[in-house]
């Protein structure tokens, strides 16, 4: 009897790998480190860039804001120049609302995929971002115009039409779990693992790949390029996790995560902050995140650290054996 | 940082359970409330608002009210109505009710109640006196003729007085110009009178309320009352059908008028109506329900009847809610809009449950279909929404006359849904379609309508209404929970299958 309810709810095999549950989430961590005050800064991305700019963080160059319907019809006018671009709603949520237009030639325009956006597509596009479509509650919005990313030659190997992100999850200050989200065929270029990419956990002392999901499933090699996700390392590792420290630091937000890009000639960048990080990072490194929260929580001292010494802790404390991959592949 | 006080907390929760349990003591011990709604019998209490504009004299206004009659027992009687002297006046078998007052000045309201025990024994008991028959000779003219052919028509098909009333309605229904011709010199009611009345069947029109829980404004309509010896039945004048004994409360039986109203001007009557189930043995003690209110009795039986039914739905909305929190914190449903399955619930209490799930898919599929096209129009959200708003008002409307010309009156419930949560529905629906596939809509469409079938089914159950209209302690039980359910920090249902792999792996 006592098995069999194991089996159906296993709440015990849960808590001794220390997964955490939404509702956890929710009450222990989100309301009781992040205030609510500090949440405009991360939920509106113009006001993440403005904030990066201030401390020196590293962002995607910045086109130019769409605000006012009657500046839709000057979008053409707008990105000439660029060769591709991104349009992003500024209170856009889970990678809602992104349009990337990966090239421009004579004045028209291609997705990711090679098909054409029409430009009235592109407008009605913007259209809806300003009316608050994307965003929280259907608030009023505006659309970031930002140049593209190039992703780092590292990946090029693991990634099917998209740029691929890292999420750090920063637990007051310091990081505790990272992965990589890499698109692929299924996610439709989208690095949003509810959609399907394929996410990479990843050891905190070296960037290498522990463990990989899709769709809550393990898998073993990218399924798009069919290359073995065990030989992933992410470059300038160290340097990422100061990164992601420094990006908490400028919030002031307990419970945050952080995602980051890795562009080609400027080195890791931030891409936006999220004061809600999902759990789906548990899956991907294979493991919970209850043990390394509780593991910060028991040392008050770090938290008030420097970013190097930090970075330094999480890499200390948080390496995990890059075992579950190996051993299969 | 901030570590929230948890002892506060608990106390305050432990505040709020011990207040509600106790106030739902008191209830059941001071006033005899029973827990479940047991042995017990059904009281309609309905209720007359009068209202009028005094011209600044002397008022006197007068009701008709009913009496005990067969399947209905007056168990009660109660008025108010500050600053005016009453008197019931009884004139061979009509019963009035008559305030009156020196000097009054704007807008009057007055209050009659009356509770009425259902009786099902007495039903089909037998009737006091039929009116005396009168038969009236008309000489001649073109309308004497007309009556006489209807007469005769209903004659030759019809057995005894029931069924010659209601062939003689038909007749009506049928021969639209000599009826049309008739109702010139006077109403149908009182040609059908007079044309029974002929046939030597003793018949007069009488006001009736029809019992529906929970209605507010209602007017009486015109019933025939038929007898044949000393049984009656009752025939709508319009259709022709014959009522529901049981469904129909005669107010008004001497073929006089409802009110009347002297010194006053802008009179009108409306009717509030609500169900009781009251304990056997509670009005075998007192004999009728408690008038009086006690200072603690902290129930909403205090207020006019036409308040109560509208709190007697207010108070099922703490239960729907409190189910979508359960299906959400503890077993991680997913539903489209937080509290949309609440709103779609009250809905289909309305509704029947059927005719609400089957209108309800149809017209958001319906919607989804207009929306789509929608969506290749390129207009800003707040038209398309508002666009979508007018469409669902169509749809509704279409679905109505369609459903009504099948037959299908049951179709004509589907106005009772909230319009703008059907357009939003519609709307986040269709997003949802573009954004993430039909399958999520699946899951987000289908997690609502559950989540809006328990609670319907828990807000429809008779315990459950009876529990929370009695007892308003069981409120405070109500947010006591759901404080201590929005502090489960446990892993939801849901989140088993999700984390399956993890565990497996593990």
């Amino acid at each position: 009897m006592r098995a069999l309810l194991d089996r159906l709810f296993p709440a015990r095999a849960m808590r001794e790998i220390g997964v955490l549950g939404m509702n956890g989430r929710n009450i222990n961590y989100i309301s009781r480190y992040n205030s609510r005050q500090l949440y405009p800064l991360v939920d509106d991305k113009l006001k993440t860039k403005q904030l990066a700019l201030e401390h020196g963080v590293t962002t995607p160059e910045l086109i130019g804001v769409i605000s006012a319907q009657h500046d839709v019809r000057r979008i053409a006018e707008l990105v000439k120049g660029h060769d591709g671009f991104c349009i992003k709603p500024a209170k856009g949520s889970g990678g809602k609302g992104i349009l990337v237009v990966a090239r421009v030639e004579d004045g028209r325009f291609f997705r990711t995929n090679g098909t054409e956006i029409p430009l009235i597509d592109l407008q009605r596009h913007l259209s809806n971002v300003l009316a608050g479509l994307f965003s929280l509650g259907g608030a009023p919005d505006v659309a970031i115009i930002e140049a593209l990313i190039r992703p780092d030659e590292v990946f090029r190997d693991y990634s099917y039409a998209g740029v691929p992100d890292i999420r750090v999850v920063v637990f007051q200050g310091v990081p505790v779990m990272a992965m990589v989200r890499l698109s692929c065929a299924a996610s439709n270029g989208k690095a949003n693992l509810h959609q399907g990419a394929v996410g990479v956990g990843l050891a905190m002392d070296t960037g290498r790949a522990v463990c990989a999901v899709q769709r809550n499933r393990p898998v073993f090699i990218h399924p798009d390029t069919g290359h073995p996700l065990d030989g992933l390392v992410i470059p300038h590792w160290h340097a990422l996790l100061e990164l992601s420290c420094a990006c908490a630091d400028m919030t002031g937000l307990g419970y945050l995560g952080v995602d980051l890009v890795m562009d080609r000639e400027r080195g890791p960048m931030l891409l936006e902050l999220n004061a809600r990080p999902g759990l789906a990072i548990q899956m991907a490194n294979g493991t919970g995140l209850l043990p390394r929260l509780r593991r910060v929580e028991a040392e008050p001292r770090i938290v008030k650290a420097g970013v190097r010494e930090r970075a330094a802790f999480a890499a200390r404390h948080f390496g995990t054996r890059p075992a579950a991959i190996a051993a299969v592949a | 940082m901030k570590r929230p006080n948890r002892t506060a907390f608990f106390l305050l929760v432990a505040a709020l359970l011990g207040a509600g349990a106790f106030l739902t003591w008191y209830r059941h011990v001071t006033f005899e409330v029973p827990f479940l709604p047991g042995e017990r019998r059904q009281v309609w209490s309905v209720e007359a608002q009068i209202d009028f504009i005094a011209m600044g004299e002397a008022v006197t206004a007068s009701l008709a009210v009913p009496g005990s009659q067969p399947g209905f027992e007056l168990i009660g009687e109660h008025t108010a109505s500050p600053g005016y002297g009453l008197a019931f006046v009884e004139n061979n078998g009509a019963r009035r009710a008559e305030w009156s007052i020196r000097r009054a000045e704007g807008r009057q309201t007055l209050y009659y109640r009356a509770d009425m025990m259902v009786d099902p024994e007495t039903l089909e008991d037998k009737v006091g006196v039929p009116p005396p028959i009168r038969q009236v000779v008309r000489d001649g003219g073109p309308q004497a003729t007309a009556a006489a052919q209807l007469l005769q028509n209903a004659e030759a098909r019809s057995a005894n007085p029931y069924t010659l009333a209601r062939e003689l309605i038909h007749e009506f229904n049928q021969e639209t110009q000599t009826a049309r011709l008739l109702e010139q010199e006077k109403p149908r009611g009182e040609w059908l009178v007079e044309l029974l009345n002929q046939a030597g069947v003793a018949a007069r029109v009488v006001l009736a309320l029809e019992l529906e829980d929970g209605r507010r404004r209602q007017s009486p309509v015109q019933v025939l009352q038929v007898f044949d010896g000393e049984r009656y039945a009752l025939f709508n004048i319009r259709s022709g059908r014959q009522g529901q004994r049981a469904n129909l409360l005669l107010w008004e039986y001497q073929s006089g008028s409802l009110l009347d109203v002297v010194g006053g001007r802008n009179s009108e009557v409306n009717f509030a109506m609500i169900l009781q189930e009251v304990p056997i043995n509670r009005m075998l003690e007192a004999g009728v329900l408690p008038a009086a209110q006690h200072f603690l009795d902290f129930s909403i039986h205090s207020l006019p009847l036409s308040e109560q039914t509208l709190f007697k739905g207010i108070l099922l909305i703490p239960v729907g809610v409190l189910i979508v929190c359960f299906m959400r914190i503890f077993v991680g449903l997913r539903t489209s809009g937080t509290f949309m399955p609440v709103l779609i619930a009250l809905a289909f209490i309305q509704t029947s449950l059927v005719t609400g799930l089957v209108g309800f898919l149809l017209v958001v599929a319906a919607g989804l279909m207009i929306r789509s096209y929608l969506s290749k129009l390129n207009l800003l959200l707040v038209a398309r929404i508002s666009t979508v708003i007018i469409s669902v008002i169509i749809i509704i409307a279409a679905f109505s006359v369609l459903s009504f010309q099948l037959g299908l009156t049951e179709g004509l419930k589907i106005t009772f849904f909230p319009m703008i949560i059907l357009a939003w529905t519609i709307e986040r629906m269709s997003i949802l379609w573009e954004e993430e596939g039909p399958k999520e809509v699946l899951v987000q469409g289908g997690g609502s309508l559950f989540v809006a079938l328990i609670a319907y089914v828990a807000m429809s159950h008779p315990v459950v209404r009876h529990l929370t209209f009695n007892f308003l302690g069981l409120q405070l039980v109500m947010l006591a929970l759901l404080l201590v359910l929005g502090n489960y920090t446990g892993y939801r249902l849901s989140e088993f299958r999700r984390f399956r792999p993890l565990v497996e792996r593990g």
